[in-house]
């Protein structure tokens, strides 16, 4: 429904008459002076700046969330190269090892895809490695959900990580941790799908919104690295927004606070660190019945 | 587009039938048969225990049926108060160019998209007007539409109307669907005088089994489609069918229990009483061929009278066996009727191996093949294994004969030729009325287009295969040298070369401000606008393949059986695709789709942003032309001496054109003609 909603967005609100004389969408002056103020800051080397933060929430007395941000530059007359990995999990409510195995899957991905680009991104000669990005990020999910399997059976965890090379991002996904993509315009995109019953239900048509928002298992996955004999997570590579910011955050953040107050928190505050402490007061002040994490990331220049 | 039934009949009172027939199916909210459990009844136990509660549709909300329904009894006047007019432009894309239905809920119309402003593409939008005066069961309406909606777009299937867009202006939902050239099964039978044949309907019968079937079979839940009737079957210009109408205007009238008024000729007595399983689509088969056998509409009989009129009676041309089929289906307890429409399906197939509508069928389709007559062709002295350039209608191809032709655009006439001394195997290109192009005798050739007479040459050192590359004021081309050339247009001089270890056959790319080429050596390179090395990637075997890119990435194949996709700035690796075999074909590319031939004998679209396949389409031979996508067709040549035209989107065949040796040349595709070289000497046009 999301990706639907993304690919077809809801057309303004227009009479007939003026549909007929414009062709061009026009924008507001507030949304021309957001675009102009963002591409005013001007920097000379692409960099990605980074923010992060987590929080136990109001209900709840662990923490079963776990995140990572990983920011590298490299530049100089072998090129530009930003670099950059960010993952959120959420380890699986309930289960005793929900935050064993969210706090093993971050690791474990970081540890493979490291692994795999260290001869290429920190040694000389520089070249591209032949394994794609896509198959290392595949790749590096397995490993984590072989190890949970192993090491914390019966415990599962969402996980949603970007890695982030360049001006592409390559995302891995399973379960209902979200990436979005966050416009100066006011625009808050989801770029993944939820491997949840509810969304599920949504997209065959058996919920509409309402039902789906009153949901009584909201939190119930159909897919979770750790569960299963296979793990097939959801990968593709999109384009950086630019301008605009990456967000990866866990269920407590999304599940509580609207994609305005997420633009506004994000939009009102002048770092992206205090943007993310913004962003869990805003899930606490709603109730925090849950973890919250969430990372947000740039890429400027 | 499904509103087209309703056209050729004047009278306002059947209208109003169709109108009660809207009502009636109030009751079966689509998806009543569904199990909800099924589909997460995986070997996980963490989900096991959930029970979900049943979601009744038209339970929640009481509708205030007669502010609703009062102004569609009235139909034709208040939808024409609010149709569109031809001109209008619906959210500054559709543009509607005229009525082409009336339904129960609004009308169809037929509208350019205007999101392709070089091409004319047409689309069937379909609108539904909401009268409801309550703001909360508008919105309610409206989120129906778009589950609807939702599902709809994800049924994939040739008989399947595809669904583009929907979306909701002030009080009126829009679906854009797919525009099927042809006319409605109702419409067929009403415009033929007297019966139509048999084998006819046999072959419609197995397709409409078929794409029933398909929707059954539908994970986790069947689809009962429930609506079967003449009107709601399409015929295209291939004599295909298309089933239109899935009930979006059913969704419309949600909760109105109680309305339940008339006879519905082609519904099996069980859906009155609320109950509706496959055996229900059987049924209504059964009633819809009925109909199309006697030319007696069912809506216009007492109810469930079939038995009472058997189809040989009245069209006596008709086999028993097939009559027996027709009788099955009609039964009145479900449980002697076919259990699956795949066992009626194959009581079809027995009914027309025996009959030999079988064999008719088949020739029928081979018919159809032989009658793609080449608008002209023309012959040259050699194999033609290279593509056509289309400039100021003229078309201009080179040959294994050494010559490159000017050929009239519109009839084929033959202009000019210009003699190289080796053969011509690439495409040429143009710039300020000359042509570029390389020759197996070394040089870079600049034709002038009006008197086909040499403007200058330019040597290389090795057989030219590659097809020159025009950019920022240069001629960008490969040789058999092993080196680059980037040739100043004005002096006809190097300004530099790029030396590789290999020949280099893949023709450049220029994006980026960079020039992307493969050599044979399987190294793909990317080269600044001075020359120097930006970076480079190694694939494991040649790269014939000519790289194209997109906002993202820069998409190739090679010989080792890979499509790669990497950091058009950096050269990284995104992803790679593996095909059967190796590959020299040229991917296209067309909204988020990739196409490409491999030597494996398919043609191959990939998802550009998860590496996925969505489907691949096989030819009896390998495949080293590369894809061209126009409109919503892709078209490619194979060895096996055809040019295949598919629907790009779902890998359909449209139609096949069979020229006497291999095609390794791209199609051009130019005002819905496809110019296309083959090994025969030939250069066909075709029709698109």
């Amino acid at each position: 429904m999301d990706i639907l909603r993304k690919l077809f967005p809801k057309p303004r609100r227009s009479t007939p008459a003026s549909a007929e004389a414009s062709v061009t969408a026009p924008l507001t002056d507030q949304q021309i002076s957001a675009i102009m103020k963002d591409t005013s800051s001007h920097f000379e080397m692409k960099q990605l700046v980074v923010g992060a933060g987590q929080s136990i929430g109001k209900q709840r007395e662990h923490n079963e969330d776990s995140l990572l941000a990983l920011t590298s530059t490299i530049s100089g007359n072998s090129g530009n190269v930003p670099f950059g990995l960010y993952i959120v999990a959420d380890g699986m409510g309930g289960h005793q090892y929900g935050e064993v195995a969210s706090n093993a899957a971050v690791r474990i991905m970081a540890g493979f895809i490291l692994r795999k680009l260290h001869a290429y991104l920190y040694s000389v000669p520089s070249q591209p490695m032949q394994e794609s990005l896509q198959e290392v990020i595949q790749s590096s999910v397995v490993e984590a959900h072989r190890f949970v399997q192993s090491e914390a059976p019966g415990g599962g965890t969402t996980v949603t990580a970007a890695l982030v090379l360049g001006e592409q991002i390559t995302l891995a996904h399973v379960g209902d941790s979200r990436a979005y993509s966050i416009y100066p315009d006011g625009r808050v995109e989801p770029i993944t799908r939820d491997h949840s019953l509810v969304k599920r239900l949504e997209e065959l048509g058996h919920l509409n919104r309402d039902e789906a928002a009153n949901f009584p298992h909201r939190n119930v996955l159909i897919r979770a690295v750790g569960q299963g004999d296979v793990i097939e997570p959801d990968v593709v590579t999109i384009p950086f927004p630019q301008p605009g910011y990456l967000m990866i955050c866990s269920d407590g953040l999304w599940g509580v606070v609207n994609d305005k107050d997420i633009y506004r928190a994000v939009a009102d505050a002048h770092s992206l660190p205090r943007a993310c402490q913004n962003l869990v007061e805003a899930a606490n002040a709603a109730g925090g019945p849950d973890n919250i994490s969430v990372v947000l990331v740039q890429l400027i220049g | 587009m499904d509103g087209v039934g309703f056209l050729p009949i004047n009278y306002r009172w059947v209208l109003i039938i169709a109108v009660l027939v809207h009502l009636i199916c109030l009751f079966w909210g689509k998806y009543s048969s569904l199990n909800v459990q099924s589909y997460f009844n995986l070997q996980n136990p963490y989900w096991q225990t959930i029970i979900v509660r049943p979601v009744q549709r038209g339970q929640e909300i009481k509708l205030d049926t007669k502010n609703i329904t009062g102004p569609i009894s009235t139909g034709d006047d208040s939808a024409s108060r609010q149709q569109l007019q031809p001109g209008q432009t619906l959210v500054d894309r559709y543009n509607i160019q005229a009525v082409i239905g009336i339904g129960g809920m609004g009308s169809v119309y037929r509208a350019r998209d205007l999101h392709f402003p070089n091409v004319v593409k047409l689309v069937a939008v379909k609108e539904m007007i909401n009268l409801a005066p309550d703001p909360l069961i508008r919105q309610t309406i409206v989120q129906n539409f778009e589950r609807e909606a939702n599902l709809l777009a994800t049924l994939d299937h040739a008989s399947i109307p595809r669904i583009y867009d929907y979306f909701s202006v002030d009080n009126k939902s829009y679906l854009v669907l797919e525009f099927v050239h042809g006319k409605d099964l109702e419409a067929v039978i009403n415009d033929t005088p007297g019966f139509l044949p048999e084998h006819q309907i046999i072959n419609w019968a197995i397709q409409l089994c078929d794409v029933l079937s398909f929707l059954h079979a539908h994970k986790p839940d069947p689809i009962i489609f429930r609506d079967m009737k003449p009107s709601n079957v399409m015929i295209d210009h291939n004599g295909d069918v298309i089933l239109v109408d899935f009930g979006i205007a059913k969704t419309f009238q949600t909760g109105q229990k109680g309305t339940m008024i008339g006879t519905e000729g082609y519904s099996p007595p069980e859906q009155y009483r609320g109950e509706a399983t496959q055996l229900a689509d059987i049924y209504s088969l059964g009633a819809t061929l009925h109909h199309a056998l006697t030319r007696r509409d069912p809506r216009l009989e007492p109810p469930f009278s079939f038995a009472e009129r058997p189809v040989r009676r009245i069209n006596a041309a008709v086999s028993s066996e097939f009559e027996a089929v027709i009788n099955t289906s009609l039964m009145y307890n479900p449980a002697e009727r076919f259990p699956s429409t795949d066992a009626m399906k194959d009581a079809l197939m027995a009914v027309a191996r025996k009959t030999g509508a079988l064999s008719r069928i088949a020739p029928a389709m081979t018919a159809k093949i032989n009658a793609i007559k080449p608008l002209w062709s023309f012959k040259c002295e050699d194999e033609i294994r290279g593509s056509a350039l289309l400039y100021q209608g003229a078309i201009y191809i080179g040959c294994y004969d050494n010559n490159l032709y000017a050929l009239s655009a519109a009839d084929g006439e033959f202009q000019w030729k210009y003699p190289t001394d080796g053969g011509i195997v690439s495409r040429p290109a143009v710039y300020d009325g000359n042509l570029f192009f390389g020759s197996e005798d070394q040089r870079l050739h600049v034709v002038s287009t009006r008197s086909g007479k040499v403007v200058w040459t330019y040597f290389t050192e090795g057989k030219i295969r590659s097809s020159p590359r025009i950019a920022e004021g240069h001629a960008f081309i490969g040789s058999d040298d092993q080196t680059l050339h980037a040739v100043n247009l004005n002096s006809g001089r190097a300004s530099w070369k790029f030396v590789t270890d290999d020949p280099i056959h893949s023709t450049p790319h220029v994006a980026n401000e960079l020039v992307y080429v493969g050599t044979e050596g399987g190294m793909m390179h990317a080269i600044d606008f001075r020359g120097g090395l930006k970076w480079r990637f190694q694939a494991k075997r040649a790269i014939t393949s000519s790289p194209i890119t997109n906002k993202q990435a820069l998409f190739f194949a090679s010989v080792d059986g890979t499509l790669y996709a990497l950091d058009a700035k950096n050269g990284w690796a995104i992803w790679r695709f593996r095909l059967d075999k190796g590959s020299v074909s040229s991917p296209a590319l067309a909204e988020e789709f990739l196409f490409i031939g491999a030597a494996d004998g398919c043609i191959y679209c990939v998802d550009v942003r998860s590496s996925k396949e969505i489907w691949r389409f096989r030819t009896d031979n390998q495949v080293s032309s590369s894809p061209t996508i126009y409109k919503d067709s892709l078209y490619c040549g194979s060895v096996d001496g055809f040019l295949y035209c598919l629907e790009y989107r779902s890998g359909r065949l449209r139609w096949k054109f069979q020229s006497e040796g291999p095609i390794t040349g791209s199609p051009l595709v130019f005002d819905d003609i496809v110019y296309i070289g083959s090994a025969d000497h030939q250069v066909y046009a075709l029709f698109a």
